[in-house]
């Protein structure tokens, strides 16, 4: 056993003379120091990178045995369900995969919103992170295609076609994307090289950059303050712990647990009543027919709400562009975060009542466009969705007013537990 | 090593002007990869014309054709679908003239065809591509207000009437396209070609 450790500790050495290993390990684990006061919030990042593990590996695998090709692809995803050893659980892992990133993603987000993650200094963290999101967006949408089922191909249709409402140049976009007229053999075997290489190489780069924007600045924490504001006499946080072993042990708990989770949905419910893999799209593309009821998986549909809530035209230009527009918009706005809110105090904990009910309105308004957007339309639910369209963006549009005017408490110095 | 001292105006214009040159050969270097996004000359080339046998339609049925891997209308149109065309008030449809619509010549009137029984379309929403169901029944239950048969789109919610013209406040902008047609014989017609357009 001796020996044994004696020539590990050789071979690490060894390394760290040609590498900065001992370096990287002290500044991003041992000896990087997070605040002590985390709560369950700060699970999602972490998870956020298991699924990312698991979308990749079992992506790696997919690819294995799936043809991206209009006339195949199809039967090839129901040759990897039914045929290939172990096919239907590498496939319901990556179908239940892309719900469950984008679960702890907006989780993720939601907590930068509770605690003000995003405020300086941590603005280009955010801008990073968001970056993450639109890139996860696109590939989740690009993915979505390659089973060319109904809902991926009607879907694909329709996103692709939002770019053809931007004046003058839309219609030349929007052929660009699809490589043809209609979305076809060529938009499917584009999507595949977009989704297997180009978006998670961005992704992994964005990932990298998002940890260590991170590392730069240091965690956030429920309470708002700066820990690196108090340090002992070794010019360490008096607030902070060692990411290692501290959190890499809690988050290995927080994953265990996501784990047990993401296992019953994908052993018990990996359609999950048509949200997560939907009825239509067991049925192989057909161009001439759009199935009866067709809505974006339920991630996309608070912004695709959006985009039906416009039915007026107005100004110079037609609902359609309207539409497009504040459905881009509606995304894009996240990005201003950092500069629309101006309160003093990063965390809700020491925020009045006003960014409470702003935030609490706002998290309904999407709630309710996420429901609305797998409903099919009528005339009651498009009244609704316009207003939690417009409370929507006025929960960014009079965050500078909204956020000045609130008492805040005053921000205890250091962290409370 | 030079003991000269660096010339710091010469070092920027050599900097400059070796970025503006390598910019401008990344940029021709993107030329081709942007342009292999478009649609290739064998997609460009599945475009011909098809013919279509309507003699089995009957009045009231709806036939699709797939043209450019669109899918194609014909709905041949009984006397009451015809004269219901006529009865919409001001203000219903966003285009009842077809102005802001694309159709040849030919089409450009009430029916929007050129003979007004048969009605050719190009079955794909003016909004965001979907192709709209078929609900022909004047008053058909969850169709709202007015509705004097038509077409209806199950992605947005987009109605239109039985000539594919859009009603007002939804959010197709445009009358659904007609697409070159022409007769041939009473019973055959020829979608993607005509008098105006070549093949």
């Amino acid at each position: 056993m001796n020996a044994l450790v004696r020539n590990l500790t050789a071979l690490r050495d060894w390394v760290d003379e040609r590498f900065p290993l001992i370096q990287w390990w002290d500044d991003h684990l041992g000896k990087y120091y997070a605040p002590k006061n985390f709560n369950i919030w700060y699970y999602f990042g972490v998870l956020s990178i298991v699924v990312f593990a698991i979308q990749i590996v079992t992506g790696i695998w997919l690819v294995m045995n799936y043809k991206p090709d209009a006339t195949m692809a199809f039967a090839s995803v129901e040759y990897i369900m039914r045929d290939v050893d172990w096919g239907w659980l590498i496939r319901y892992l990556h179908s239940s995969g892309a719900s469950a990133f984008f679960i702890v993603i907006y989780l993720h987000m939601f907590r930068a919103l509770l605690y003000g993650s995003y405020k300086k200094p941590r603005e280009l963290l955010w801008i990073l992170g968001m970056l993450l999101y639109l890139s996860l967006m696109a590939e989740a949408f690009m993915g979505y295609l390659l089973p060319w089922g109904q809902m991926s191909f009607w879907g694909a249709q329709v996103i692709i076609s939002l770019f053809g409402a931007i004046p003058v140049i839309g219609d030349g976009l929007s052929t660009l994307i699809r490589g043809d007229y209609v979305v076809s053999d060529i938009t499917l075997n584009r999507f595949f090289s977009l989704h297997v290489i180009a978006l998670p190489l961005a992704l992994v780069g964005l990932v990298f950059l998002h940890i260590i924007a991170l590392h730069e600045v240091g965690s956030n924490n429920p309470d708002g303050v700066e820990i690196k504001k108090h340090k002992d006499a070794n010019g360490k946080p008096l607030d902070g712990i060692p990411f290692h072993p501290y959190y890499t042990v809690k988050d290995s708990a927080g994953i265990v647990v996501f784990l047990m989770l993401f296992s019953v949905v994908v052993f018990f419910a990996p359609e999950m009543g048509g949200y997560f893999l939907e009825a239509n799209n067991f049925i192989p593309a057909d161009s001439m027919k759009t199935p009866e009821h067709i809505a974006p998986v339920w991630y996309f549909t608070p912004f695709y709400s959006i985009l039906r809530a416009n039915t007026v035209n107005f100004l110079w230009l037609d609902a359609k562009v309207w539409g497009v527009t504040f459905m881009g918009l509606g995304v894009m706005v996240l990005f201003l975060l950092p500069w629309l809110d101006r309160s003093p105090v990063k965390s809700i904990r020491y925020r009045g009542w006003l960014y409470k009910i702003a935030l609490m309105i706002f998290v309904i308004s999407f709630v309710i466009l996420g429901i609305l957007g797998v409903l099919p339309v009528n005339d009651a639910r498009t009244a609704v969705a316009q207003v939690c369209t417009v409370l929507y963006f006025l929960f960014f549009l009079l965050m500078p007013i909204y956020t000045k005017l609130d008492k805040t408490r005053p921000v205890p110095d250091r962290v409370t537990m | 090593m030079t003991d000269q001292p660096v010339d710091a105006q010469r070092r920027r214009f050599l900097t400059g002007t070796a970025t503006v040159l390598g910019g401008i050969g990344a940029g021709f270097t993107a030329v081709p990869f942007v342009a292999s996004f478009q649609p290739s000359a064998r997609a460009k080339a599945i475009g011909a014309p098809v013919d279509v046998d309507i003699g089995k339609l009957e009045p009231g049925q709806r036939l699709i054709q797939k043209w450019r891997g669109k899918p194609v209308w014909i709905v041949r149109r009984t006397p009451e679908m015809l004269e219901n065309l006529k009865k919409f008030e001001a203000g219903v449809l966003r285009d009842p003239e077809s102005d802001k619509s694309i159709q040849p010549g030919y089409a450009k009137n009430v029916w929007r065809s050129e003979k007004p029984e048969y009605l050719v379309l190009v079955g794909v929403c003016t909004h965001l591509g979907c192709s709209p169901n078929f609900v022909p029944e004047p008053g058909a239950p969850g169709m709202g207000g007015v509705w004097n048969g038509g077409f209806f789109c199950p992605c947005h919610g987009s109605k239109f009437d039985l000539a594919g013209r859009v009603y007002m406040g939804v959010p197709a902008p445009m009358n659904l396209e007609v697409p070159p047609y022409q007769f041939v014989s009473d019973t055959k017609l020829i979608i993607g070609a005509d008098k105006e357009h070549a093949a």
